[in-house]
């Protein structure tokens, strides 16, 4: 028996609860399938405790999140996770992660516990410890009632669990999650949503979650990577984005001509007219007041103001469009 | 054993070796192999030839209870050809073993998409093969080399020192043949196995690379009027290889030599086979 292998240990939080240490660096990070680029020289360094893998499908997000668990060589460039090169370092990279795949990935003719057991052993927990695990896993996932019931008799959700309960089984410091709420029914998505909520609340383990559906990663993640056609769209702090208040303004108004917006674009701010309805990003040093001045001066009526923050459909079609 | 409570703690405890993780994978898939009961029938069936040989071990020593039945000594001797007899016996059963047993190793794996379960742990592909390998190399050499070298020995402290030491060359052919044997075989499996991804095709397809190899085999020295044909025959050169190490009269057109080269060549492909499908995603270029 070893101690646990990991020669790394997880990165300290800095005071403002950001860990130091990237959990993931890609430099210049370039995948070739046959004549294809899959991922363009990347480079990134991302460093929240849940990471959202956003794009929309064939931009790159699986072949990523493979080749950093070494299933993909990179043709150019290198990639870290806790601060270990994945062409030299996959055996201790792969001791601290758990894996939970987007495709349906069992093994037929176990029950769930003995396939959490045996994964978990490979991971390399002792026999007796990891049937142990293998139960608190199920438990915790859900499946407790289910246990012993073959996993080729599960519904998908059910796989689905089972598939995230084998992830978690041997304690990983970062839980990659392909897709996690796949084909799974509005309800059964809410529990894996929350649930991996639970998992980053809990700050054992980091997340980085893989997914097309930007509820999913809005909800769970507080870092998101937009990938595009195998290149970085857009890298965005979603916390940072929340705290800042981008000043986001919604103005339902009447009676307004081309001079209101004229006038507020001279202060600076951006705006976009559409009916009676008009969205504004307020530049520094402007405050509401002043639309209001400007407004009684133009003789236009503001029926309604709503502060908007940025929502991560608004980044994300941004990036999508640049 | 505490798991009422819906929690989750991380582990911190020790962790076995990894040298020693291809063994989970051994002990998983020997279970599973044996819950057919179809399974464990055969496989106690490949003992019944064994027993027999035990029998007629003890009956050529037993030179008085011969004579009560009124059978000639000579007639039951244990030589080489005994055990040649022996090794071709348990071959074919070993065959069978492996067309039952060896599709299901893989091949469930690749068809649910189990593999990048397994490879996105510090757990290799090598390390995979092995430990599926080694369930079937232990299964045969309980059918084959194990019983042969039981016989083997009790036949040594029957005959005496002086058997054994002419003898010992024997000991060494078993050894030899059975892995040869075992190691063919198992590859020959889980390659087919990992080619087709189902059970039973690959099952059929490892009957028909031994059967239809024969024919196939036929066909060619008949319409090219040569004897190379027998090297596309699995068996035959196996057959080839058996001869020469026990050291039979047998008419065989191909010598050993040639047909364990043959038989590398094929151990080479079913393992470039292997390494080429048992991957955690298949590459589509």
């Amino acid at each position: 028996m070893t101690q646990p292998g990991a020669p790394v240990s997880e990165s300290r939080s800095s005071p403002t609860g950001v860990p130091s240490v990237p959990l993931i660096e890609l430099n210049g990070l370039t995948v070739r399938f046959g004549n294809r680029d899959i991922l363009r020289g990347l480079t990134a360094s991302l460093r929240g405790r849940a990471i959202g893998l956003l794009g929309p499908n064939g931009a790159g997000k699986s072949t990523l999140i493979n080749t950093l668990l070494g299933f993909y060589k990179p043709v150019g460039g290198s990639a870290k996770v806790f601060g270990q090169d994945i062409g030299t370092n996959l055996r201790n990279i792969r001791r601290l992660v758990g894996y939970m795949p987007e495709n349906d990935a069992f093994v037929s003719k176990m029950n769930a516990v003995s396939f959490v057991r045996m994964m978990g052993e490979l991971s390399g927990l002792p026999s007796r410890v990891a049937l142990e695990r293998a139960h608190e896993a199920l438990f915790y996932v859900g499946l407790a009632e289910a246990r012993y019931r073959q996993l080729g008799t599960y519904s998908l959700g059910m796989k689905q669990l089972a598939k995230l309960a084998q992830a978690i089984v041997h304690g990983p410091k970062l839980l990659i999650l392909d897709e996690p709420t796949n084909g799974l029914d509005p309800s059964a998505r809410q529990r894996m949503v929350r649930m991996v909520r639970e998992i980053r609340d809990s700050r054992e383990m980091r997340i980085v979650l893989c997914s097309h559906l930007l509820r999913d990663v809005e909800d769970t993640c507080d870092e998101v990577l937009i990938l595009k056609g195998g290149q970085i769209a857009h890298y965005s702090d979603l916390d940072e984005e929340r705290r800042s208040n981008k000043r986001f303004v919604e103005l339902e108004i009447y009676g307004a001509n081309g001079d209101f917006t004229a006038a507020i674009e001279k202060l600076g701010c951006e705006c976009a007219v559409a009916a009676n309805r008009m969205k504004m990003v307020l530049a520094d040093g402007v405050e509401t007041r002043d639309i209001f001045r400007i407004a009684a001066e133009q003789q236009v009526r503001i029926r309604r103001l709503n502060f908007r923050r940025d929502t991560l459909e608004d980044i994300f079609l941004k990036a999508m469009e640049s | 054993m505490a798991v009422y409570r819906r929690n989750y703690r991380p582990y911190s405890g020790t962790q076995t070796r990894e040298w020693s993780r291809f063994l989970v994978l051994f002990r998983y898939s020997r279970r599973n192999l044996f819950r057919s009961k179809v399974q464990t029938g055969f496989f106690v069936l490949c003992f019944f030839y064994p027993i027999a040989c035990l029998v007629m071990i003890y009956l050529a020593h037993s030179a008085s209870f011969l004579a009560k039945l009124g059978v000639p000594s000579q007639l039951i001797s244990i030589d080489s050809m005994f055990f040649f007899r022996y090794m071709s016996v348990q071959g074919v059963l070993s065959f069978l073993m492996t067309a039952f047993a060896g599709p299901g190793l893989i091949s469930p794996d690749l068809a649910n998409g189990a593999l990048p379960l397994y490879f996105c742990r510090p757990f290799s592909r090598v390390e995979y093969v092995l430990g599926k390998s080694s369930v079937l190399g232990i299964l045969l050499s309980q059918i084959t080399l194990i019983p042969g070298l039981i016989l083997f020995t009790i036949q040594a402290s029957f005959a005496g020192a002086s058997w054994t030491w002419n003898n010992l060359w024997i000991a060494g052919s078993l050894v030899v043949a059975s892995l040869i044997c075992i190691s063919i075989l198992s590859l020959l499996a889980m390659a087919l196995s990992a080619w087709v991804k189902w059970r039973i095709v690959a099952g059929a397809l490892l009957l028909a690379v031994m059967f239809f190899g024969a024919g196939f085999a036929q066909a060619i020295n008949a319409v090219m009027h040569t004897d190379s044909g027998h090297f596309v025959d699995v068996a035959y050169l196996m057959a080839a290889i058996w001869i020469g190490l026990f050291r039979v009269e047998a008419e065989n057109s191909i010598t050993a030599f040639p047909a364990l080269i043959a038989l590398l060549v094929y151990c080479c492909i079913c393992l470039w086979l292997l390494m080429r499908k048992v991957r955690a995603f298949e590459v589509i270029r």
